[in-house]
C-alpha cells in the first residue's frame, strides 16, 4: 500500500513530522517500507505556457521556444523534448533554480542560442519516473504559479508492507482511523467531502441476480448516463493517484480507483451499452474462457466467479474486468458495481490465473461489506462533478442472511495482563478501543467491545489483546526473565551427539559441507540411482528435482568444485538427511524415509604435504582408518563387519565394502568407480564413505571390569596362506582358538611377492595373551601359538612360516 | 712423606689437565684404584710403628679426600663441557611445520546453529525434531492458517504429487512437540527448511531456528526478555532492539524483533532478526492443549542471517557453494 502523505494529512490531524509519523505506523504494525520525498527542491520552478516554438537554426533535434511564465515578457528557452508545443502548460525552472539532480540552472547558450531556463519532464522534477517528454500541465493551471504550490508539494509516498491481516488498512480511511488511534486524535471527514450525488429514479435500470450464494451475498450497481469521454481527471486526484503508484488512465477508470484507495472497496466501471439485460452473479461453467482487460484469456472452472449479463461473461469476480465490456474514451453510458465477495471466494483466484490485482488483493483478504454503497455513491458523485452525465438509481440485490455477521468480543481484564505481562490501565484500554472506532461496553472484569464493520480480524479475544498491545505500543511492555517450572531432559549418554561428531570429523581434518537437499535427476541416474527416488512436483529447475537419496552426488560435486579450483587434497563431509520411499506414494501411504546420514569425500594426498614426510596418494585403508576410528568410539567394534558384496554400482567393485552392523547394511565404503569418476570429470582418486546416523552414534555405556593383575606375553607367528583369504577370516580363526586367553591380536606385516609363492600372501602377526589368574608360562605361550598355528592351518589353508 | 706429598702436587696438577673422561679415568685408577698411589701409601701404613701409624694414617686419608674430590670436580667439569658440546649440535629449526596437524572444520551455518541451540539449552530448552517433508495439516493448518489465506502465498511452497510439502518453516514441529504431551514445554527445533525462491538474498534451503515455551505464566513480557537474553548473548553485546507488532496466523499478539546494527561504513539501520508471537489459542487447541490453563510464546529465526552478522558474510549464495576457500575460514 502506497500513498500521499498529504493525502493522509488531509484525513486526520497528525502532529508530527514525516520520521515520528513513519516510525509511528512502523511500531504499529503497519511497517514503512519506503518514504519517497516529492517535490523537494522546486524553488524557482513555476507553471509557464509556450506561446510560441520554432526550430533552432543550428540543430534539428532542438526548438527555440518563447515561454510565458507570468514575469511580463515571455522567456527564450531552448528545449529538446518532443512535445514541446505552442499552447501547452509546462513546468519551468528558472535561472537561479536547484534541480532535485543537483542541476544548477543558469543563462546558458545552447549551439549559439541564449536560453534563459529549462522545461521540464516528471523526471527532471524527481516527481515521476517519466522522462519522455515535458510534464504537462492542465489547460487552467495558472501561469506563473510556483509549481510545487499548484501541485500540493512538497510531498512524499509512503509505501507500507502490510500484513494480510490488516486489509482495512489498505484504504485511506482505514490507515486515518489507525493514526488517529496513535496519534490521539479522530479521524475527520473525507476531503472533499462526501455529499449524496443526485439520482433521477428514471433513469435507466438493470436487473441484477445473484445466483452464487454466500460467494456473493451483496451487489449493488448504478447507471450514469451521458457522460463526457474527453473529460480530464482533474489534477489534485491525478496526483493522489500517482503518489499512491498508479497511472491516470481516463476520467471514469481514475474516478473507481481513486474511491478504492480512498476507502478500500474496489469498482468495476462496465460499457453499459456492451450489456444485455440483468446483471447474473454467478459461479462460472467448466472450461468457461473469458478475454480479459490486459489482452489475456482466462480459462475458468467452477471455482471462479464471474459477473455476467443475460447471455455472456462480464468479468471474473475481485479479479479482473472483461475486454469486451470494458469502457473506452467513446464510453457515455456507464455501469458503475461495487459488490461484496466473500474472501473465501476470491482467494487463491488470480494467482491461479497468474495474476495479482489491487481488486484481488483486497478481496482475499476481506473487504468491509458495508462499504459498496457509500463507495457507490461516492463513485458516482466524483463521476458526475468529473464528466457530467445523469446518475440513475442504486440498483442493489442481496441475501442477507448470508452476509458475514458480527458480533462482539468479550475482554478479560485479567486475561490481557496475564498474556501481556503487564497491567494495562482501563482507561487506556478503553480510549485504544475508541480511538479504533470499536463501541465499548465495560462489564466488572473486562469489556465487551464490538469492532467496525471493516474490522474483521477482530473475532476473539486475543484480537483485542494485539490491538491494545499494538496501540499501547510493544515498547512500553516491560521486558521480564520467564520463571516457571524447568524440566531437565536426561542426554543419553548411549548416543554419540552430532556436534561431537563433527568435531570429531573436523579435528581429523575434514571440512563440513553443506549441500541443497534436492538434485538434478540425471546426476542420480549417473550414480544409478533409480525407484524409491521422492520428486518434487513443482521445482525450481531440473537441477533440483529430486530429495537426494544420498548426500554423495552432492558432496563428490563438491569435492569437484575444489579440485577445479586448484584445491589438490579436498576432504568433505556432510550430516543431513537422505529421502526414500518404499512403495508407492500417496497420501495415505506412509511420508517418505528421512535418514540422517554422515558422508565423506576425500582425494589427493593422505597426508597434508610436509617436508619430512614421504608423499603417498589415499587409499581405501586411510579412509577405513576414519571409519574404523568412528566405529571404536562406539566401543563394540565387534558388532562391525565388512562385505565385499551387495556394493552399490558406483563403487568400485574391488576396493568397495559394504559396512554392516549386527549384520545390517549400515552404509558403504571405497573409490568411487573408474567410471562413473570419468564421468563426472574426475581422477580414479577418489574415495567415499556413506553411513546412516543411527548406527554410527549408537555408544557402549561403560561397564567397567577389574584391570588384569598378572602380566601378559607377547608370541609373533608369521604364515602364509592363499591370497583371497580375508584378513577377517584369520582374526576370526585366531580368536575363536584362544578365546579369552587372546586379549589383543595386531597385524603387523603383510607381504607378498619374492620369496612367497604365487597367490599367497604372507601374514606376520602378534597375539598378546594373557590369563586372568596366573601368570603364564612359557609353556602356556607356546601352547597358544600351536593352537593359533592349528586353527589357521584347517580353517585358511596356513603354512606356518615360523 | 715428601714423596707421597709431591706425588699429590704432581696428581692433582694432572688432574687439571686431563681433557678426557678417559685420561681422568686412567688418572683416578693410578691414584685411587687397586693398585694404585694412595692405596699403596695406605697398605705401607701397617707395616709402620703404632705411634707413626695414627700421624701417616690422617695424612694419607687427606692426601685421599683431596684427590678424590679433585677427580669429581674434574668429571664435572668434563661432563658438563661433554653435554654442552652436546646440546650446541642437537639444535633444530623449531619453524619447521610439524606433521599432521592439519584441521578441518565446522560448517559456519552448523556452527552458528549449534551457538543458538546452547544458549537455550542453558535456558533448559530441549532439542526438538520434525520431519522435512510435511503435510499440509503440521505446516499449515494446525498452525491456524485457513486454505488458499494469503498468509500461505507468503510462504512459497514446494510440493510433491501426493499432496505433501517440504515444511517452509520449523513450527511444524511446535506441533509434533505439544501433541500427546503436556506443558510446561520448552523446546528449541532447529532444521532446514524450504521455500520455492531463489537470487541473490534467497536460498530454496536454508536453516531455522524454531523456540516454544507453554507454560501456566508465559507472557509477552517474558518473550521480551527471553528475545532480548538470547541476542546479548549470541553477539556478546549489548544492542538497540525494538520489537515491532507483525502478523503470523499461528501468534497472537506477534512480533518481528529488529536490532540496530551498525554497518562497516558507521552507518546504522533496523535490521529484522527474529519472528515471534504468544501462541494463538487456536494452535494451543489443535495439540490437544488448554489455552485457558496454559500461555505460551513461539519465535523463529534464520540462522544463516545469524551466521551472516557473526562472522561477517556477505552472500548468502557462499554457504552451500562449499568452496574450500570459504570454508577453511571457519576452522
Amino acid at each position: 500500500m502506497k500513498f500521499s502523505e498529504n493525502w493522509l494529512r488531509e484525513l486526520v490531524e497528525v502532529k508530527a513530522d514525516r520520521s515520528t509519523l513513519a516510525h509511528a505506523l512502523t511500531m504499529a504494525g503497519l511497517e514503512v517500507e519506503e518514504i519517497t520525498p516529492l517535490g523537494e527542491h522546486l524553488g524557482g520552478v513555476l507553471v509557464a505556457e509556450i506561446v510560441a516554438a520554432e526550430k533552432h537554426p543550428e540543430a534539428d533535434r532542438l526548438q527555440v521556444c518563447r515561454v510565458d511564465a507570468g514575469q511580463g515578457e515571455p522567456l527564450q528557452i531552448v528545449c529538446g523534448a518532443p512535445n514541446a508545443r505552442v499552447g501547452i502548460k509546462v513546468p519551468l525552472a528558472t535561472v537561479g533554480a536547484n534541480l532535485p539532480g543537483g542541476i544548477a540552472i543558469k543563462a546558458a547558450k545552447l549551439r549559439g542560442v541564449e536560453s534563459f531556463g529549462m522545461l521540464c519532464s516528471a523526471k527532471e522534477l524527481a516527481l515521476d519516473a517519466d522522462a519522455s517528454g515535458l510534464l504537462e500541465l492542465p489547460g487552467d493551471a495558472p501561469v506563473g504559479r510556483a509549481l510545487a504550490d499548484y501541485l500540493g508539494l512538497p510531498d512524499a509516498s509512503l509505501e507500507l508492507k502490510l500484513t494480510p491481516n490488516r486489509p482495512d488498512c489498505l484504504s485511506m480511511l482505514g490507515l486515518a482511523h489507525d493514526v488517529a488511534a496513535l496519534f490521539g486524535g479522530h479521524a475527520g471527514a473525507l476531503s472533499p467531502a462526501e455529499s449524496a450525488p443526485a439520482r433521477s429514479d428514471a433513469g435507466a435500470r438493470r436487473g441484477i441476480r445473484l445466483e452464487a450464494g454466500a460467494d456473493a451475498p451483496r451487489y449493488l450497481g448504478c447507471i450514469v448516463e451521458g457522460i463526457d469521454p474527453a473529460a480530464r481527471t482533474p489534477l489534485w486526484l491525478a496526483e493522489r493517484l500517482r503518489r499512491a503508484g498508479l497511472r491516470p488512465i481516463s476520467a471514469i477508470v481514475d474516478v473507481t480507483n481513486y474511491v478504492m484507495l480512498e476507502l478500500g472497496q474496489p469498482l468495476h466501471a462496465f460499457d453499459n451499452d456492451k450489456l444485455e439485460g440483468d446483471i447474473v452473479v454467478r459461479h462460472a461453467g467448466a472450461g468457461e474462457a473469458l478475454k480479459l482487460l490486459d489482452g489475456s484469456e482466462a480459462k475458468l472452472d467452477g471455482g471462479f466467479l464471474v459477473i455476467a449479463d443475460q447471455d455472456k461473461g462480464l468479468a471474473v469476480a475481485g479479479v479482473m474486468g472483461g475486454y469486451d465490456s470494458r469502457v473506452t474514451d467513446v464510453t457515455r453510458n456507464v455501469f458503475l458495481e461495487a459488490a461484496h465477495f466473500a474472501p473465501a471466494a476470491i482467494m487463491g483466484r488470480a494467482r491461479k490465473l497468474g495474476m495479482h490485482t489491487d481488486a484481488s488483493h483486497r478481496f482475499e483478504r476481506g473487504v468491509d461489506p458495508e462499504l459498496p454503497r457509500r463507495a457507490l455513491e461516492r463513485a458516482t458523485e466524483l463521476l458526475l462533478k468529473i464528466a457530467g452525465g445523469q446518475a440513475g438509481p442504486i440498483l442493489q440485490a442481496e441475501l442477507p442472511e448470508l452476509l458475514p455477521q458480527r458480533s462482539a468480543v468479550l475482554l478479560r481484564r485479567a486475561r490481557l495482563h496475564r498474556v501481556l505481562g503487564v497491567a494495562v490501565a482501563d482507561a487506556e484500554v478503553e480510549r485504544i478501543f475508541v480511538a479504533l472506532g470499536m463501541r465499548v461496553e465495560v462489564l466488572p472484569d473486562g469489556w465487551r467491545v464490538a469492532a467496525p464493520s471493516s474490522r474483521f480480524d477482530i473475532e476473539r479475544e486475543e484480537d483485542l489483546i494485539e490491538e491494545v498491545a499494538r496501540i499501547f505500543g510493544y515498547d512500553n511492555i516491560p521486558t521480564h526473565t520467564p520463571a516457571g517450572a524447568l524440566t531437565l531432559a536426561a542426554e543419553p549418554e548411549a548416543r554419540i551427539g552430532e556436534l561431537a561428531l563433527r568435531e570429531q570429523l573436523a579435528a581429523r581434518g575434514f571440512h563440513e559441507a553443506v549441500n541443497l537437499s534436492f538434485v538434478a535427476g540425471d546426476l542420480l541416474q549417473q550414480w544409478g540411482y533409480q525407484g524409491g527416488l521422492v520428486a518434487l512436483a513443482n521445482p525450481l529447475s531440473a537441477d533440483l528435482a529430486v530429495m537426494r537419496p544420498s548426500l554423495l552426488p552432492g558432496l563428490v560435486a563438491a569435492l569437484a568444485h575444489n579440485r577445479a579450483r586448484q584445491q589438490e587434497r579436498v576432504r568433505l563431509f556432510e550430516l543431513a538427511r537422505v529421502f526414500r520411499q518404499d512403495g508407492a506414494s500417496s497420501e495415505k501411504a506412509p511420508a517418505p524415509l528421512e535418514t540422517p546420514t554422515l558422508a565423506i569425500a576425500a582425494c589427493g594426498k593422505a597426508r597434508a604435504e610436509q617436508w619430512g614426510e614421504p608423499k603417498r596418494a589415499l587409499d581405501f585403508y586411510d579412509l577405513k582408518g576414519e571409519l574404523d576410528a568412528l566405529i571404536a568410539w562406539g566401543g563394540e567394534p565387534q558388532r562391525w563387519t565388512m562385505h565385499a558384496d551387495g556394493l552399490p554400482s558406483w563403487l568400485h567393485p574391488g576396493r568397495g565394502a559394504r559396512v554392516a552392523r549386527d549384520g545390517a547394511t549400515a552404509g558403504y565404503l571405497g573409490a568411487l568407480h573408474p567410471q562413473l569418476a570419468k564421468a563426472l570429470d574426475l581422477a580414479d582418486d577418489v574415495y567415499v564413505l556413506e553411513l546412516a546416523l543411527e548406527p554410527l552414534t549408537a555408544r557402549r555405556l561403560p561397564k567397567a571390569r577389574p584391570v588384569a593383575r598378572f602380566p601378559s606375553v607377547r608370541r609373533d607367528i608369521a604364515i602364509d596362506l592363499p591370497e583371497q583369504v580375508a584378513w577377517a577370516e584369520v582374526e576370526r580363526a585366531v580368536r575363536e582358538a584362544l578365546a579369552e586367553r587372546l586379549i589383543e591380536l595386531r597385524l603387523f606385516d603383510r607381504y607378498s611377492g619374492q620369496g612367497i609363492e604365487a597367490g599367497r600372501k604372507s601374514l606376520a602377526m602378534g597375539l598378546i595373551l594373557q590369563d586372568a589368574s596366573r601368570t603364564l608360562t612359557d609353556e602356556d605361550a607356546e601352547r597358544c601359538v600351536q593352537e593359533a598355528v592349528a586353527a589357521l592351518q584347517t580353517k585358511c589353508m596356513a603354512r606356518w612360516r615360523g | 712423606m715428601d714423596d707421597l706429598d709431591s706425588r699429590a702436587s704432581q696428581a692433582l696438577a694432572d688432574i687439571d689437565k686431563a681433557d678426557t673422561l678417559e685420561a681422568l679415568e686412567a688418572l683416578r685408577v693410578g691414584l685411587l684404584g687397586k693398585s694404585g698411589v694412595v692405596t699403596a701409601a695406605l697398605k705401607e701404613l701397617g707395616a709402620l710403628p703404632p705411634e707413626q701409624k695414627k700421624a701417616r694414617g690422617a695424612e694419607v686419608n687427606r692426601v685421599k679426600e683431596r684427590l678424590a674430590d679433585a677427580l669429581a670436580a674434574r668429571k664435572a667439569a668434563l661432563e658438563q663441557a661433554e653435554l654442552d658440546r652436546r646440546l650446541a649440535s642437537e639444535r633444530l629449526d623449531v619453524s619447521l611445520p610439524g606433521r599432521d596437524g592439519e584441521r578441518g572444520g565446522i560448517h559456519p551455518i552448523t556452527r552458528a546453529l549449534e551457538r543458538i541451540a546452547a544458549i537455550f539449552a542453558r535456558l533448559g530448552y530441549q532439542r526438538a525434531d520434525g520431519p522435512e517433508i510435511e503435510d499440509d495439516w503440521h505446516n499449515f493448518e494446525a498452525l491456524n492458517f485457513p486454505p488458499h489465506h494469503p498468509a500461505r502465498a507468503m510462504h512459497d511452497t514446494f510440493y510433491f504429487g501426493d499432496g505433501r510439502l517440504l515444511r517452509t518453516h520449523t513450527s511444524p514441529v511446535q506441533i509434533r512437540a505439544m501433541q500427546g504431551r503436556q506443558p510446561p514445554i520448552r523446546i528449541i527445533a532447529p532444521g532446514k527448511v524450504y521455500r520455492s525462491d531463489s537470487d541473490q538474498t534467497h536460498s530454496p534451503m536454508f536453516h531455522q531456528i524454531e523456540g516454544l515455551l507453554v507454560d501456566e505464566t508465559s507472557s509477552f513480557a517474558d518473550l521480551k526478555g527471553t528475545l532480548a537474553e538470547f541476542v546479548r548473548a549470541f553477539f556478546e553485546r549489548d544492542f538497540e532492539m525494538r520489537f515491532r507488532p507483525s502478523y503470523f496466523p499461528f501468534t497472537e499478539p506477534s512480533a518481528e524483533v529488529d536490532i540496530r546494527w551498525e554497518t562497516d561504513d558507521g552507518q546504522s539501520r533496523w535490521l529484522e532478526v527474529l519472528g515471534c508471537g504468544m501462541v494463538h489459542p487456536n494452535v494451543l487447541k489443535n495439540c490437544g492443549i488448554d489455552p485457558e490453563r496454559y500461555t505460551g510464546f513461539a519465535f523463529g529465526l534464520g540462522v544463516e542471517r545469524f551466521a551472516m552478522l557473526r562472522y561477517g558474510v556477505s552472500d548468502l549464495r557462499a554457504f552451500f557453494e562449499n568452496d574450500l576457500r570459504f570454508l577453511k575460514q571457519f576452522a
